[in-house]
């Protein structure tokens, strides 16, 4: 491939918010500690229920670590910008995902707090563009940044004619 | 109220006129259609009930039971879609077209008329019968089927001509006459049949056919009867030529009905382009249909070729436009088709004429092939999925079922060879290019598809990387558009090459963010 082997994405500018991790831990140990907890209820309750423990220990022996590093990965990788002309995106580790969008394209702009995010004043980001396919999520933004960010997008875009097909 | 056959006045200088905007009704005799539709039904499903009836009492019973509720089933159909009738009117006004409809909810649907997009009319047999057809009015909204479209069930076959003359002709006054312009693109020839069972359709048909046997014997509790008669029949023949004459019977009705389907489909195919920039498919045997789809709404064309279709050197052609929303699931997608399989050189051709390139970008292109790692993928995957089938058959053989260990080995040395075949062949089908306005990519093995899509319909690029793809330098680059399926794909292609090439096609969207150590 000689000269250009080197060629690759650069990593958008923007890392998400510190509270996302907290945000996403929170989220995975509700994931894991639900099936633990649950399989140590039955164990208790049921007199056949000792193979229940080691259940419990597995997911946690395997799951507790991986919802501890995942977020830190995320965290990592999980990348956003805003230029001129486009919204660009990084996401994803196992499977690492860049997204482009450019603002002449953008059609609507949504922000959107789950109840979660509500707790840690976050907010996700979400530009759809004409394509089914084409959507750019920027989750885990603080959310006074967030309502910036999808303000500042929509004034672009509108400034910009056509029906960005 | 107006007669229902009266032709309307819609021609484009009289809609101004008042008379033109006058709410009109769906045509009177869609209740006598009804009545005749729910008749074939109680038809239908009366010989069968009534069978069953009769077999527990007596015939006599069977009919006084089966035939008053098949003549109230009749009454109802026909006195429900009379209220129907009663309530539903539309208008074409200079700016929309309004659909007043709805027994209980009404509903009162407006279209603006720049958005529409197509003017889509169907006429299955019972209507073609009456003279009357189905239109169905689309935007090109990229919402579900419901709010972007507008239904007039049934109108005169004039009728619905002179809408769909008037809807997407507008600004070309003169467009009345709506001769097409460049004349047939494409016709159907007779000779296409013969691709038709190379498809899944045939087997899907031969088994089909077996299931409806039993099914109808069983109705008329005849199932056992039919069973020990065929097998009577097949026991005096050694078992290898038994397995050979069910296997023979079913192709052979697969085969039949595949090409009969084939017909129904796209006899009197046609694909034509009209002054107004408008390409229309007409075709149908039994039910005919006509679509139209603007010139402006197409981003590119797909050539498909399907596995048995490519043996026999035959493709298709799927129009990559903007707003063809899925109507409904058993519609299937085949309203974007607009050549059936053909030829390859027929289609390369048609291809070029819709897009009206001298050359098409399907056949001009110069494919560049992806990176050998991308073959060492595709045969991992490959032997991965034998050894998921064989693998739990040696450990099922191994541990408790020792008769299953020939049939692991069986499977492996048949199934090995093939999967390599298909992974060579996955490979070898990789590729993409750009030629003049046209971005290229094609990929597949059971469905192998070369995508051209036009370079400014490309609204943005992803760009996916796995691990495993990471290590060996590999990504995968998918072009999003606002047609067609939203994105298509570059697979498995070398990392730097890949944003190059990216780059090339469509500079200001992955341009800025590449890196150049």
């Amino acid at each position: 491939m000689g000269d250009t082997a080197t060629v690759r994405l650069r990593p958008p500018r923007n890392r998400l918010d510190r509270r996302a991790l907290r945000w996403w831990w929170t989220k995975s140990l509700v994931a894991v500690g639900v099936p633990i907890v649950a399989s140590l209820l039955a164990a208790m309750v049921s007199p056949v229920g000792t193979w229940l423990y080691w259940v419990a220990g597995a997911v946690a022996v395997v799951g507790l670590p991986v919802a501890l590093l995942l977020p830190l990965w995320w965290y990592r990788v999980h990348r956003w910008e805003i230029t001129e002309d486009a919204v660009y995106t990084r996401t994803g580790f196992f499977w690492q995902e860049w997204r482009v969008a450019p603002m002449s394209r953008i059609q609507t702009v949504d922000t959107q707090r789950g109840p979660l995010e509500q707790l840690f004043g976050l907010a996700t980001v979400t530009v759809t563009t004409a394509s089914a396919k084409g959507a750019v999520t920027i989750p885990g933004l603080d959310h006074r940044l967030a309502a910036q960010v999808a303000e500042q997008l929509t004034r672009t875009t509108q400034a910009t004619p056509g029906d960005a097909t | 109220m107006t007669g229902p056959n009266c032709p309307p006045r819609l021609n484009d200088d009289s809609d101004t006129a008042p008379e033109s905007q006058r709410w009109r009704k769906l045509d009177r005799r869609t209740v006598a259609v009804t009545a005749l539709r729910g008749a074939g039904l109680a038809v239908a499903a009366g010989f069968p009930a009534g069978a069953a009836i009769a077999g527990g009492t007596s015939p006599r019973v069977a009919v006084a039971v089966v035939v008053p509720a098949a003549l109230v089933l009749i009454a109802v159909a026909a006195l429900i879609d009379d209220v129907r009738w009663r309530k539903t009117s539309y208008r074409v006004l200079a700016d929309r077209v309004e659909l007043r409809k709805g027994i209980l909810v009404r509903s009162n649907r407006v279209l603006s008329r720049h958005r529409i997009r197509g003017v889509d009319i169907t006429a299955p047999l019972l209507l073609r019968a009456f003279g009357l057809v189905h239109v169905k009015l689309g935007t090109g909204e990229q919402t579900s089927v419901g709010e972007s479209s507008l239904v007039l069930h049934p109108v005169t076959r004039a009728e619905a001509d002179d809408l769909r003359t008037v809807l997407l002709h507008r600004g070309t006054a003169t467009a009345r006459p709506a001769a097409p312009a460049d004349g047939a693109l494409a016709t159907f020839q007779p000779s296409w049949v013969r691709f038709a069972p190379m498809s899944f359709v045939t087997p899907t048909l031969g088994l089909a056919f077996f299931g409806v046997i039993l099914q109808v014997a069983e109705w008329f509790g005849l199932r056992a009867g039919v069973l020990s008669w065929s097998l009577d029949l097949l026991r005096d023949l050694a078992l290898p030529l038994a397995v050979l004459a069910v296997l023979v019977a079913g192709t052979a009705v697969g085969v039949v009905g595949s090409m009969a389907l084939f017909t129904e489909m796209w006899w009197q195919f046609r694909l034509e382009r009209e002054r107004s920039g408008t390409l229309r498919v007409r075709r149908g045997l039994l039910t005919t249909r006509s679509i139209s789809l603007e010139e402006r709404r197409l981003r590119g064309v797909e050539l498909v070729e399907p596995l048995g279709n490519r043996l026999v050197g035959a493709a298709r052609i799927d129009a990559v436009a903007t707003g063809l929303v899925r109507q409904r699931s058993n519609e299937r997608t085949d309203h974007k088709t607009l050549l059936p399989p053909a030829p390859r050189q027929e289609a390369d051709r048609v291809a070029a004429l819709v897009l009206r390139e001298p050359v098409s970008p399907t056949k001009s292109v110069h494919l560049l092939a992806h990176p050998t790692a991308a073959r060492g993928r595709r045969v991992r995957w490959a032997l991965l999925a034998v050894a998921a089938v064989v693998v739990p058959l040696l450990v099922v053989g191994l541990t408790a079922v020792p008769v299953l260990l020939p049939v692991a080995g069986g499977c492996a040395v048949v199934l090995t060879p093939v999967a390599l075949g298909l992974a060579l062949d996955a490979y070898r089908n990789l590729g993409h290019g750009l030629t003049g306005d046209y971005l290229v990519t094609r990929s597949g093995v059971l469905r192998r598809s070369t995508v051209a899509l036009r370079r400014r319909g490309i609204i943005g690029w992803t760009a996916t990387q796995s691990i495993f793809q990471r290590r060996r330098g590999l990504i995968t680059l998918t072009a999003t558009t606002a047609a067609g399926g939203g994105a298509y794909s570059i697979y498995d292609v070398g990392q730097a090459e890949g944003l190059e090439f990216a780059e090339a096609a469509v500079g200001e969207l992955f341009g800025p963010f590449l890196e150049r150590a």
